[in-house]
């Protein structure tokens, strides 16, 4: 699933391993989602949202 | 804002430490119970329960510790493990009813067919899996 993840990301300058401990997970899996290669679970979509203040649509597009 | 980061890396490393601390046990008892009966306490038969019982408890507490395991990863982290034990699964089966059938129809093997020749297979099995699994997501 195509996201805005890294742009959300870079817009804050932070990096893979902050967002990751914001979102209690690892960067590894930052790092997939990123890249379209891991779909994350509703939960982890909602807090992603969350934490952008925003919605999950405007971040994930399928 | 590292500590939830270490939050998830204390959690897993805590959960691998009871997992490495119930495995021991488990194979300690195990190997009581092999061992036991004709080398320490001459078949006796509640010394042999004892162990039995032991070794049962050993393994559900192995087992409860692999689930807490299991729950102290991230969803990725569990996505990975879940594929490699389903492979793992999937090996056992489809390898242990093909050993036990070859063995059946008459093949001479240089060693008497036994169900725990199947770790061999089931370890290695798994740690490729979780290797596959964990730089497929990289």
């Amino acid at each position: 699933m195509r996201n805005r993840l890294k742009v959300l990301r870079a817009e804050r300058d932070w990096t893979q391993a902050d967002l990751a401990a914001k979102l209690d997970v690892s960067r590894q899996t930052v790092n997939a989602i990123e890249k379209a290669k891991f779909d994350p679970s509703l939960p982890l979509a909602f807090k992603i949202a969350r934490l952008f203040n925003t919605s999950i649509e405007s971040i994930f597009e399928e | 804002m590292k500590q939830a980061e270490q939050t998830l890396n204390q959690r897993i490393n805590q959960s691998n430490k009871h997992l490495a601390i119930w495995t021991g046990t488990w194979l300690v008892s195990t190997a009581l119970l092999a061992f036991g009966p004709k080398l320490i306490w001459d078949f006796a038969t509640a010394l042999t329960i004892l162990a039995i019982l032991l070794n049962l408890a050993a393994g559900a507490g192995m087992t409860m510790a692999n689930i807490r395991h299991l729950q102290s990863l991230d969803e990725l982290g569990r996505k990975v493990f879940l594929d490699a034990a389903a492979i793992t699964l999937g090996v056992m089966v489809v390898f242990g009813v093909c050993y036990e059938l070859v063995s059946f129809a008459g093949a001479q093997f240089a060693f008497e067919a036994r169900i725990s020749h199947i770790y061999f297979v089931l370890g290695p099995t798994f740690f490729i899996s979780m290797l596959i699994g964990t730089r497929r997501y990289k």
